[in-house]
């Protein structure tokens, strides 16, 4: 089989899996990368949803061969440790229920968060409104968006008081 | 007692010894006596020295640390129980929260029943679980009071401590496992329950105990399982129900690149068994998936032509009008008071099959042992029905099966079944090397099994006094054919018979309702408050037609329907009482939250109101929508009152079932529904069976409560039931438009 290698979460990852592969299975069965999750395998409901150079991108559809040299970050790579602010928002307002969908909704929240730092309703709508959650906690989620966006205002605001300290922080976290 | 609690007996007294010599507390925890019998047998060992924790129960662990260790026993499928079951052992033992550290049991007899089905884990738990982590308080004081010698009376179990005021002394839960762990059990008597005005926990809003795990993608979920050594397989069955392999180019198959082995199992007759298929096993998820392209299977399809649902629907019209095949309920003379009614109404209500789509597909890892154990993983809501399922398919007994419960990526009674569960083992026997066998979504929609279909051919009659004194309903349901006992019976799927007590039976002084099974292959099963899920709707709806018939209000003519009797009680041996005044308090209630007195909402806009006891829950709603001209609907606000008990648990995961219900109740009235032509369902994937998506949510769901004397119970279902009819007697306010079918999808609005 061929040996691609795949920028992963901030590190080159060799994977053993053949081209056509989508990039769902070289995650969850190659690389035990499980936070990202299969739910139609058809790009119909979210679930999948990873960043490749940033933009929110359904892994059940696109093959590994695709995505050689690109940048991806999966749900374990949202922060190293769970404190990204849609990450505290989540927990804080107990948006999940059954939580599968949850790795695909924060992953495309993420995307919103950084371009639109303080979105409306309809911006949050327009970002997830292709996400399918069969619990239904929509309103936890739209909420969880807000939320987040307010934590990540507040730390912004933190680190131009303590910038040298972050700055550390962040280049340690690798490119 | 049977051998399964024997084993189980044993294996409960050997985690005993284990733990140090730990004690067992004799409660009468419903499982068979095995708790009590541990108790005699193997429980007041002496306390060791060297004893590393204390275990007051099977569910309780306080380890020296004192970092204290809850089991939760249900399975979590998203409705929160593995946080609101162990909350109640945390309240009593009188620890803070973040002192607590909760895992999942494996299925264990030792810890009872587990199935998690029929809004039942909370309400069968809860009074237990008061007592075992009041037993477990008791014996830490009585540990602390005893090592200082002081009565203890005057020493109290405060966060994870238990003082003496007098003294000033504190120790550490974690100081006294070895004393509390040699103590005997306490008299019940001994026991005391924290009264509820000193809860510091339960009411308070508890954010679910696995959420850092599933916001940093951890593996939880039954798809998440990795075995050493592990392959992956897909089972391709019969996309006609009921259809055996003939044939199937399985060398062709074996030779695609990753596949291990390709081959057909025979299944059984069982609808919601083990079904023929043919089984792909390979090094990964996606060889699996890619092979299956390539399969090709001759299938042997039960002889005639296959069933369609237009052919079930021209079948259920013609029934409708004819006398049904069973009398549920037969009260006074309803064809006379039909004739003498002031106002009359007759209206035909017919609702389709739909899929339970829960995102998780359907899944299952299994191993077998070399010294004949079968241990399995599974996302499930009852794996005491695996274990039996495994066990009487593929002849192995049960105390060779171990069960390890994953979290579920949703249930709503889909995984009350265990056909997924056989299927993985049955493929893992065929294979030297764990298997985790995946569904794909369209597997999981064209094998459900389904909530059903259904048709009611209803009367109704009101007097001049706007009295409903005229009620007739000939249900025509859908039943499979199954042995039983040597011989061929219908039986009605899961949810698709009427109760002759179903309201507005036992209120109506001339009542018929009537049950027509037609026979079908379609599997069913439970799907979210079954029967009440589209029963409320069909009801409801018709009860508002029989308010508008009679020019009343349709909040006020469901009260004076109700009545004001307190209790009805129930009709036979098992009927169940109906307590009308909770029903009626939770519906003057969602009149006050929603300002149904401020009258009629302009044109276009509407309110409507439904209430519905299920599953020990009495509920009302309000809701209301606003339809454009051309007939687009937004449903604007739902006021959801509930009367579920004198204790919201968790109020936060309360309120998330509550908004999901709502959501989850008008996703299934806005578009799902499934065709079935020639045996097979039509629809494969999202595209074609939608779920709502957020633009669509409504913006404003309430979820109230009453809080009363009744025992506590669940929440996961009696939330559903009333979402449809409320929504749908809505839109007739605001347009005059009556909906009688299900989904709304098709069907035009416009005014």
């Amino acid at each position: 089989m061929p040996d691609t290698t795949l920028h992963i979460n901030g590190h080159p990852t060799r994977v053993d899996v053949a081209d056509d592969t989508p990039l769902l299975w070289a995650l969850r069965d190659a690389l035990g990368l499980v936070g990202t999750k299969f739910g139609c395998g058809a790009g119909l409901c979210g679930a999948c949803t990873v960043l490749v150079e940033g933009q929110p991108t359904r892994a059940c559809l696109t093959p590994v061969s695709a995505l050689a040299g690109q940048r991806i970050t999966t749900i374990e790579g949202l922060s190293p440790d769970g404190s990204h602010p849609l990450q505290q928002a989540w927990v804080e307002l107990d948006v999940p229920q059954c939580g599968y969908c949850q790795a695909g909704h924060l992953m495309a929240a993420a995307a919103l968060l950084r371009d639109k730092p303080r979105p409306t309703d309809a911006d949050i709508d327009a970002a997830l409104g292709g996400h399918l959650c069969r619990c239904a906690t929509h309103l936890r989620i739209r909420a969880g968006v807000h939320r987040a966006a307010e934590i990540q205002a507040a730390e912004i605001k933190a680190s131009r008081v303590a910038l040298p300290a972050r700055r550390a922080a962040s280049q340690g976290e690798g490119a | 007692m049977s051998t399964g609690t024997d084993v189980g007996r044993r294996r409960f007294l050997r985690r005993g010894l284990q733990a140090g010599g730990g004690l067992w507390l004799g409660l009468s925890w419903p499982i068979g006596g095995a708790a009590a019998g541990a108790a005699g047998e193997g429980g007041q060992a002496p306390g060791q020295p060297g004893v590393a924790e204390f275990r007051p129960s099977v569910f309780i662990r306080v380890a020296r640390s004192g970092v204290v260790t809850l089991v939760s026993k249900q399975p979590e499928i998203g409705q929160g129980i593995k946080t609101a079951l162990p909350m109640i052992l945390a309240e009593e033992l009188c620890v803070d929260w973040a002192q607590v550290r909760v895992v999942q049991g494996d299925l264990d007899p030792a810890y009872g029943s587990q199935s998690a089905g029929g809004s039942t884990s909370t309400p069968v738990n809860h009074d237990a679980f008061h007592r075992l982590g009041a037993t477990a308080r008791t014996l830490l004081v009585r540990a602390a009071a005893q090592a200082w010698g002081v009565p203890e009376a005057e020493c109290e179990a405060r966060r994870g401590q238990v003082q003496h005021a007098a003294s000033g002394r504190v120790a550490g839960y974690g100081s006294l496992v070895a004393r509390a762990a040699a103590l005997p059990t306490p008299e019940p008597g001994e026991v005391k329950l924290k009264p509820p005005h000193l809860y510091t926990l339960l009411g308070t809003r508890v954010s679910g105990v696995d959420n850092p795990a599933i916001v940093t993608g951890q593996p939880l979920f039954g798809l998440d399982v990795r075995l050493p050594g592990m392959l992956y397989a897909v089972y391709e069955k019969c996309p006609r129900f009921g259809g055996r392999v003939r044939s199937a180019n399985l060398a062709e198959v074996l030779a695609l690149p990753g596949v291990r082995q390709a081959f057909v199992l025979e299944g059984t007759g069982n609808l919601n068994g083990l079904m023929p298929g043919v089984a792909i096993v390979a090094d990964s998820t996606w060889a699996a998936l890619r092979a299956r392209r390539q399969l090709a299977v001759v299938w042997d399809e039960p002889a005639g032509p296959g069933e369609n649902w237009s052919d079930h629907v021209a079948a259920a019209q013609a029934l409708g009008p004819k006398p049904g095949a069973q009398t549920l309920r037969r009260d006074g003379d309803v064809a006379a008071a039909l004739a003498a009614a002031a106002h009359r109404v007759e209206a035909v209500y017919e609702y389709p099959f739909i899929s339970h789509a829960s995102i998780e597909p359907q899944n299952a890892t299994a191993q077998w042992h070399e010294d004949g154990r079968i241990e399995i993983w599974a996302p499930t809501q009852n794996p005491g029905a695996g274990q039996n399922l495994v066990a009487s398919t593929l002849g192995v007994p049960k105390e060779r099966i171990t069960l390890h419960l994953t979290r579920a990526g949703g249930g709503f009674g889909r995984r009350l079944s265990a056909d997924y569960i056989v299927e993985a083992v049955a493929i893992a026997q065929h294979v030297k090397a764990p298997v985790k066998l995946t569904w794909t979504r369209e597997d999981d929609l064209r094998h459900d099994h389904y909530r059903a279909g259904g048709f009611h051919h209803l009367r109704g009659g009101v007097d001049a006094q706007g009295r409903v004194v005229a009620w007739q309903d000939h249900f025509v349901t859908f039943a499979n054919r199954v042995q039983r006992e040597g011989q061929t019976q219908l039986l009605p799927g899961s949810g698709a018979s009427l109760s002759g007590d179903e309201f507005p039976g036992r209120w109506v002084p001339h009542c018929l309702i009537e049950q027509t099974p037609i026979e079908c292959r379609i599997p069913m099963g439970p799907w979210r408050a079954p029967g009440s899920n589209v029963f409320a709707w069909v009801f409801h709806s018709f009860i508002d037609e029989l308010a508008h018939a009679a020019g009343r209000d349709p909040l006020a003519f469901r009260l004076d329907l109700l009545g004001m009797r307190e209790l009805v009680p129930g009709t036979g041996e098992r009927g169940q009482p109906y307590h009308v005044g909770r029903m009626r308090r939770v519906l003057q209630a969602v009149g006050e939250k929603s300002g149904w007195a401020s009258g009629p909402l302009p044109r276009g806009r509407g309110r409507g109101v439904a209430f519905h006891f299920s599953h020990r829950g009495y509920v009302a709603q309000v809701a209301e929508v606003t339809v454009s001209r051309q007939g687009e609907l937004s449903v604007d606000r739902v006021v959801v009152v509930s009367d579920i008990g004198a204790q919201i648990l968790n109020p936060s995961g309360a309120e998330n079932q509550v908004q999901g219900s709502v959501i989850d109740g008008l996703s299934a009235l806005s578009g799902q529904s499934l065709d079935i032509r020639d045996g097979r369902v039509v629809q494969s994937n999202f595209h074609d069976y939608p779920l709502l998506r957020l633009p669509q949510v409504p913006p404003r769901i309430e979820a109230h409560f009453l809080q009363t004397d009744f025992p506590v119970t669940g929440l996961g279902e009696p939330a559903f039931p009333p979402v449809a009819p409320a929504i749908c007697n809505a839109i007739f306010a605001a347009t005059g438009v009556r909906i009688r079918r299900l989904p709304l999808a098709g069907q035009s609005l416009a005014w």
